[in-house]
């Protein structure tokens, strides 16, 4: 059953599920009442019809790169990481202590240390599911899982008992000082003399996301570690035989997927909220996984993907702005997208397969 | 604390207990069969909702109950069709299922009835009413046994005995029948099973569907007893406080009744005192919420006895070698 040649396996396959999804959202949206088509047009115009609509539809998919990039890493070395919205959250933690305890003078230099710390403080939470899975065998599905709520638990307290101003009644920590507020889309791309509209949260972390990808990909696809990465998803027997040692894989894949989940924080709390608030993850540690499973688990498929659920994030906000089809028509979307690029992946696959299969017999 | 309070918090630990051991025993008969299940919290949002949405629109708690084992099952097929027709990986379809129940439980409830989500709250028949064991009130003002009898043992909804019912009923389908051994078998080495001439496939079929069924009854009594009616999230992460449980009990249908049981003593205390002074510190609510997930990594860390998971667990079975 080889038949059936690379593309096909790394598009094809994923595009099908994902009409799949599509078609059967659409049957929600008519089975509530609403005009599918027209939904469809109003998402487009909403979230890729202006720069502001593109704005969000960026800021949403800075999001899902990092968490997208983050659950991959881990997939390539066969660990489901399904904690990123603890990570993240973690990260944010990281990065509102970094801006609001350290007087930066300059936001560049504000920003670097934001990166590490988010990266820092997203590592450190995946760190003890990773040493518990590969030192004492625990399932790191289900660790990561309750990681996520030990995560949210710890926040609600530092944000409540710790970060909060005294005499707030939110529960927020304070405002950056103003020379943190990092340059927006807008400001980046004036350099260059593109007009884009300067209303929406997209900012440079969008350039550091993108970096992320490049970076990914140079680690996974050219370096010795990236390779063992890859050979212990492959086959953790085989790759023992041949010295791999799956402590250290299992924790440097740990690592680097907490990381790079943290590192979403950067763009949530810096780029847009310039203070922590509770819950800033707002389940794109989950949307990762759909991101991860539609984009093969390679950057430039997590790239796509990103952009995809970004687009309906952004599309979904305006239909509930415009129409009575609630937001959590993505959640819909999102779920059927992980359904059938992820677990459903053979029911597609295999009929694709005999199709292949039966070109090449014409050919002979 | 006096003898009134603890009354008071055993008898909320029961109830709060109650959706945990359902899910709890849910998951036992999955993954027993070697089908890890994550989407315990997704069937039983589905079930709560579509339990309060048909009890308010028929009026009958037992129609609703029915409609939610209902909603359970169809999301058990999927997970069905996903990790055993098409040998998908059970953890993300339990993944899916989650948000899929996330969203259409909203999507569909403010279809519906247009309430931000909500169902219209229950009165009456269409959701639980205590049940007054005999003699409560009679031994009532006895002393000590009095109200431990009437208030922590009767006046209770009737799932909530259905559910302490279902602990010595799932031990004995799971350790004294043919069903249950060929089960347990499936989840540990189904080759073997395979080759007595049984149907694996067959057999996590029917787990799953079981699973479906407690986890129907789960929701059903989230949104009927334990609330008047269906509110957005209202399982709020007990679907996987259910498999922490399944976790701490190793499995086991009996220790499944103790797990729950602590963790909903943990959740009754925690509504109870929501900051705990120990004298020296105070603890905060946040830790009690956290301290069910925090056990059960450390019972998974094997540090506190090791809790080893049924060895088939996760696998697909493929039959042709």
């Amino acid at each position: 059953m080889t038949a059936m040649p690379k593309w096909a396996d790394a598009v094809l396959v994923p595009l099908i599920s994902l009409l799949i999804a599509f078609v059967i959202s659409g049957l929600v949206i008519f089975a509530i009442g609403e005009d599918p088509i027209a939904a469809m047009k109003l998402m487009v115009s909403g979230a890729l019809g202006s720069t502001y609509g593109w704005g969000y539809t960026l800021y949403y998919a800075t999001n899902f790169i990092f968490t997208g990039l983050a659950v991959s890493i881990a997939f390539q070395a066969g660990l489901f990481n399904i904690g990123g919205e603890g990570q993240a959250s973690i990260g944010g933690l990281g990065v509102a202590l970094c801006c609001l305890y350290i007087p930066w003078p300059h936001w560049s230099l504000a920003l670097m240390g934001a990166v590490v710390a988010a990266a820092v403080f997203g590592a450190a939470w995946a760190a003890i599911p990773a040493y518990l899975q590969a030192k004492r065998g625990s399932h790191i599905v289900i660790t990561t899982i309750m990681f996520n709520f030990i995560a949210s638990a710890v926040l609600v307290y530092v944000l409540v008992n710790v970060l909060r101003p005294t005499g707030s009644m939110d529960s927020s920590s304070a405002r950056f000082d103003e020379v943190m507020h990092l340059p927006s889309l807008h400001d980046v791309l004036a350099l260059v003399g593109i007009p884009f509209n300067n209303r929406n949260p997209a900012n440079i972390s969008l350039v550091i996301a993108l970096v992320a990808c490049v970076g990914v990909w140079i680690l996974m696809w050219r370096t010795r570690l990236g390779y063992q990465l890859r050979a212990f998803g492959k086959s953790e027997k085989a790759s023992v035989y041949a010295g791999i040692n799956p402590v250290r894989i299992t924790m440097y894949a740990m690592l680097l997927s907490g990381g790079l989940a943290g590192m979403m924080a950067v763009n949530t709390v810096m780029g847009e909220g310039q203070r922590l608030i509770l819950n800033s993850v707002e389940g794109a540690g989950f949307i990762g996984i759909a991101v991860a499973l539609m984009g093969r688990s390679h950057p430039v498929g997590v790239l796509l993907a990103a952009i995809l659920f970004g687009f309906l994030y952004q599309g979904g906000a305006e239909l509930a702005l415009w129409t009575k089809i609630p937001r959590e028509l993505i959640v819909v979307i999102q779920a059927l997208v992980i359904l059938f690029t992820g677990a459903l992946d053979d029911m597609v696959r295999r009929p694709v397969e005999r199709v292949f299969v039966m070109l090449q017999k014409g050919k002979t | 604390m006096d003898f009134a309070t603890l009354i008071q918090i055993l008898d909320s630990t029961v109830r709060l207990a109650t959706p945990l051991l359902f899910a709890c025993l849910a998951g036992l008969f999955s993954e027993r069969a070697g089908i890890f299940d994550i989407g315990l919290e997704g069937k039983m949002l589905a079930a709560a909702f579509l339990s309060a949405a048909a009890a308010a629109v028929t009026g009958s708690v037992w129609l609703g109950v029915g409609a939610g084992i209902f909603a359970s099952l169809m999301l058990s097929g999927i997970h069905g069709l996903a990790s055993i027709t098409f040998r998908g990986n059970q953890l993300i379809s339990g993944v899916a299922i989650n948000f899929l129940a996330s969203g259409l439980t909203v999507l569909l409830g403010q279809t519906w009835f247009g309430l931000g989500g909500r169902t219209p709250p229950l009165t009456g028949d269409a959701r639980f009413g205590p049940i007054t064991l005999p003699f409560a009130d009679a031994l009532a003002p006895v002393p000590f046994i009095g109200p431990i009898y009437a208030e922590l043992i009767s006046g209770h909804s009737a799932l909530v005995y259905l559910a302490i019912a279902c602990v010595p009923a799932s031990a004995w389908i799971l350790y004294r029948t043919r069903f249950g051994l060929r089960l347990r078998a499936v989840g540990e080495n189904p080759a073997a099973v395979d080759t007595a001439g049984v149907s694996v496939n067959g057999i996590r079929f029917a787990a799953v569907a079981i699973c479906g069924v407690l986890c129907g009854l789960a929701g059903a009594y989230l949104a009927l007893g334990l609330a008047a009616g269906f509110g957005k999230e209202m399982t709020a992460g007990r679907g996987y406080i259910a498999l922490a449980a399944l976790i701490f009990a190793k499995w086991r249908p009996w220790y499944a009744l103790g797990a729950t049981m602590l963790f909903g003593f943990l959740e009754a205390v925690g509504n109870r005192f929501p900051n705990i002074d120990l004298g020296l510190f105070v603890l905060p609510s946040q830790f009690m919420q956290a301290l069910p997930y925090v056990l059960t990594v450390v019972i998974l860390a094997g540090f506190i006895g090791k809790a080893v998971p049924p060895r088939a667990g996760g696998q697909p079975y493929v039959k042709e070698r």
